[in-house]
């Protein structure tokens, strides 16, 4: 007798798993066919360039765009289920907020609009505000806050219902160095609290920080994805980068760039090296072409090495 | 330097839709629409509709009421209208009285028992004479004074041997009498007055220009509706003047839905357990609550300023305010539903409410509008709604008699929404 069919109920449970989604406008295919799976706790960052397709992703997995094909789901449940929308918060790139109410007045209208009444939305609204940390400014039109203070708020009226999946799309936007740690402060709190969370961002330092694991996006898809280590390990193995700025970066230089395998973005050329002695043949090479170093330091590949690496593009392009 | 400045609007002018209908489309529908109603074409002047009841039966009210039949710019009316088919028995004082406090027409005219006997006098006042009454609606300045005078002019131009009879009676009563000779030369000209009038059988031709000096026939003249109000046009502009506000309130609360798409908290919001059917509809009690509390302040302002008599007909105000504040409310939403952005919803709002509220009635009264243009109202939500608050203010008309109103504008209300919320399916997914 045949049995039936085993499926995995740990894979239905997933916090999030999206599959082979595809979404055009158009002629432009937006995303591109991309497969991905949240693990409960884990953050996973979308590492790409404007324009990649990471926003697209996100408003699929929230519902607000329909895929051409594939299929998302939040805890086995489909996105329009009401399951999966209590279990999914967003906050968008914009600071989607109502600028002539108060924090308190936006997060309370928020929370009604997730079903939030009386007892239970008190609760949540004062948790939001202490841990956006805008108690003390709780009366205060969002129209007279601080650039900083909108982005918090902003992500704080994406956390009203408590969700248990976050959906973080580039939250440090415009937002000034001091601010950005907050941020980054707050996105800490809540992982310690094992919220799972898709976190996207062109900064790749943001990438390395907050996520545990990261897709590196471009053109709709995802070429590459795993722990920061992993990701440069893949690239580059054990080998290292060297970057040298020349006092002059003609085309004889480009030329020569390209000669020793290098590649030549902004006056500064990369190499990859095996050993760290092969930067005095460089040095010698260089001077025999008579192309005058202005500077040069040995460094690990990052995130940003990894996409140049695999795109021939830098990430902010 | 001043070139490159006049170049750089011109552009932007050019690329701007809404701007530009502003500056051309609306100035030329305005134009035409004031040239339309004030005589801009002859043959759509309004008319005067007016009631004829005749209790006389004398030839002198025959000839009367032919003389008022041949007026171009009068609508003489004997009868109602026949209905299915069936025609209807003569207007009495009584039916006259009531279809005036309708609104059927503004003025009616009794001729009186009694009235063929002395239809003309030149003497002083005389109380036992019989003289025509004249029932207006105090709310139309217009009609009754039109009325009053053409009477005086058919009064020379279709009776003119009983004008001259009457003269010369004044004249022999007054001036100490006239010689036989006088008489006979008197009662000749008359007989040749009265043979050239059978030969021209009902004398076509025009008045002289002149012919309306003095009041030959008395009239007496009673106010049948708006008889105990304060200032007759008080409730008229506080409904027109209301309802046209509200379109541009409504119109601006609606447009919050696209201040919501554009800052991106739509997408927010509809992530969230709300549906885009739940919002529109929310938005739509807003904008519809929005619009009644207007009402109710600026009736209120009428009331305490004006000396509006609010608190008796508060029941169909009520239910007049609710109904308009509903169409109006979706008529809010459909124009934010139609726009793309913010900036093209202020042009277009504008253009739409002024030409709606102009042919409407929020402007001047329908009744001085050519009848075409009359029935083009109807089309509109201010018509319904300053009928509807005119029956319950003006005519003291009970709430029974709204439901004409009240149908429409709930009516108009539904499919306007329904459409709006077709349109707004653009929100709810890419």
């Amino acid at each position: 007798m045949a049995s039936a069919p085993v499926v995995s109920t740990a894979s239905l449970l997933l916090p999030l798993r999206v599959e082979g989604v595809v979404k055009r406008f158009g002629e432009l295919t937006a995303v591109n066919g991309i497969t991905l799976e949240l693990k409960s706790g884990e953050c996973t960052g979308l590492l790409g360039p404007n324009g990649a397709g990471k926003s697209t992703l996100i408003r699929s997995i929230v519902g607000r765009v329909i895929p051409d094909a594939g299929t998302v789901t939040v805890f086995g449940d489909r996105t329009d289920s009401a399951g999966a929308r209590m279990a999914l918060g967003w906050v968008p790139q914009e600071l989607a907020l109502y600028l002539k109410l108060t924090c308190r007045e936006n997060l309370e209208s928020f929370g009604q609009y997730h079903g939030l009444r009386r007892a239970a939305l008190k609760t949540a609204v004062d948790w939001c505000l202490d841990w956006a940390a805008l108690t003390d400014r709780a009366h205060e039109p969002v129209k007279n806050l601080s650039g900083g203070m909108k982005r918090r708020l902003n992500m704080a009226a994406g956390l009203i219902h408590r969700p248990k999946v976050m959906l973080m799309d580039e939250p440090t936007v415009g937002v000034d160095p001091q601010a950005r740690n907050r941020i980054f402060e707050m996105i800490e709190k809540l992982r310690g609290e094992g919220i799972s969370m898709i976190y996207t961002t062109h900064y790749m330092e943001e990438a390395e920080r907050l996520c545990d694991r990261i897709a590196i996006i471009d053109h709709g898809r995802i070429i590459a994805l795993g722990t920061k280590d992993e990701l440069v390990q893949n690239a580059f193995a054990s080998r290292s980068e060297v970057l040298a700025r020349f006092a002059k970066a003609d085309d004889s230089v480009a030329a020569w760039v390209k000669e020793r395998g290098g590649d030549l973005e902004n006056g500064i050329a990369r190499f990859t090296i095996d050993h760290a002695t092969e930067i005095a043949g460089l040095l010698e090479a260089a001077a025999k072409a008579g192309h005058e170093l202005a500077d040069i330091s040995l460094r690990k590949p990052n995130l940003e090495s990894v996409f140049l690496h695999l795109t021939g593009r830098e990430l902010r392009d | 330097m001043i070139l490159p400045i006049v170049r750089t609007a011109l552009i932007a002018l050019r690329r701007d839709r809404g701007a530009l209908a502003l500056s051309f489309i609306l100035p030329i529908a305005f134009f035409t629409i004031f040239a339309v109603i004030f005589g801009g074409r002859r043959d759509t002047t309004p008319k005067v509709s007016v009631l004829v009841v005749d209790e006389d039966h004398s030839a002198a009210s025959q000839r009367l009421i032919q003389g008022l039949e041949r007026e171009g710019s009068l609508s003489v009316k004997k009868r109602p209208a026949s209905k299915q088919g069936a025609e209807q028995s003569d207007y009495t004082a009584a039916t006259a009285e009531a279809a005036v406090k309708d609104g059927t027409a503004p003025v009616a005219l009794i001729i009186p028992h009694g009235f063929g006997e002395n239809p003309i006098s030149f003497g002083p006042p005389n109380q036992n004479r019989p003289t025509i009454q004249l029932l207006k609606d105090r709310s139309d300045m217009i009609a009754p004074q039109v009325i009053a005078g053409l009477l005086q002019k058919v009064a020379m131009t279709a009776m003119p041997d009983i004008m001259a009879e009457q003269g010369s009676k004044y004249m022999d009563k007054y001036a100490g009498g006239f010689t036989p000779e006088q008489k006979k030369k008197i009662d000749a000209g008359l007989e040749e007055l009265r043979r050239r009038q059978k030969a021209e059988s009902g004398g076509h031709e025009a008045a002289p220009a002149d012919s309306n000096r003095g009041m030959p026939i008395p009239v007496t003249t009673r106010d049948v509706v708006g008889e105990n109000k304060n200032n007759p046009m008080v409730s008229f502009y506080a409904a027109a003047i209301g309802v046209m506000f509200l379109l541009f309130t409504a119109s601006s609360a609606g447009g919050s839905l696209l201040d919501e798409a554009e800052s991106g908290t739509l997408d927010r919001v509809l992530s969230s357990r709300v549906t885009m059917g739940t919002l529109m509809a929310g938005k739509l009690c807003f904008c519809s609550l929005l619009a009644f509390c207007q009402l109710v302040v600026m009736f209120i302002w009428a009331w305490l300023v004006f000396k509006l008599d609010f608190i008796p007909h508060l029941p169909g105000f009520v239910i007049m305010g609710l109904c308009t504040a509903f169409a109006v409310g979706a008529f809010g939403m459909l124009l934010a539903s139609v726009c793309r952005t913010r900036a093209q919803l202020g042009p277009l709002s504008t253009l739409v409410i002024l030409i709606m509220s102009s042919v409407g009635g929020s402007m001047f009264p329908r009744f001085l509008m050519p009848a075409a243009m009359q029935k083009a109202g109807l089309l509109t939500i201010n018509a319904w709604a300053i009928d509807g608050f005119t029956k319950v203010f003006w005519r003291d008309e009970p709430v029974s008699h709204l439901w004409p109103q009240v149908l429409v504008l709930l009516g108009v209300g539904f499919v306007l929404f329904a459409i709006a919320r077709r349109l707004a399916r653009r929100w709810e997914y890419s």
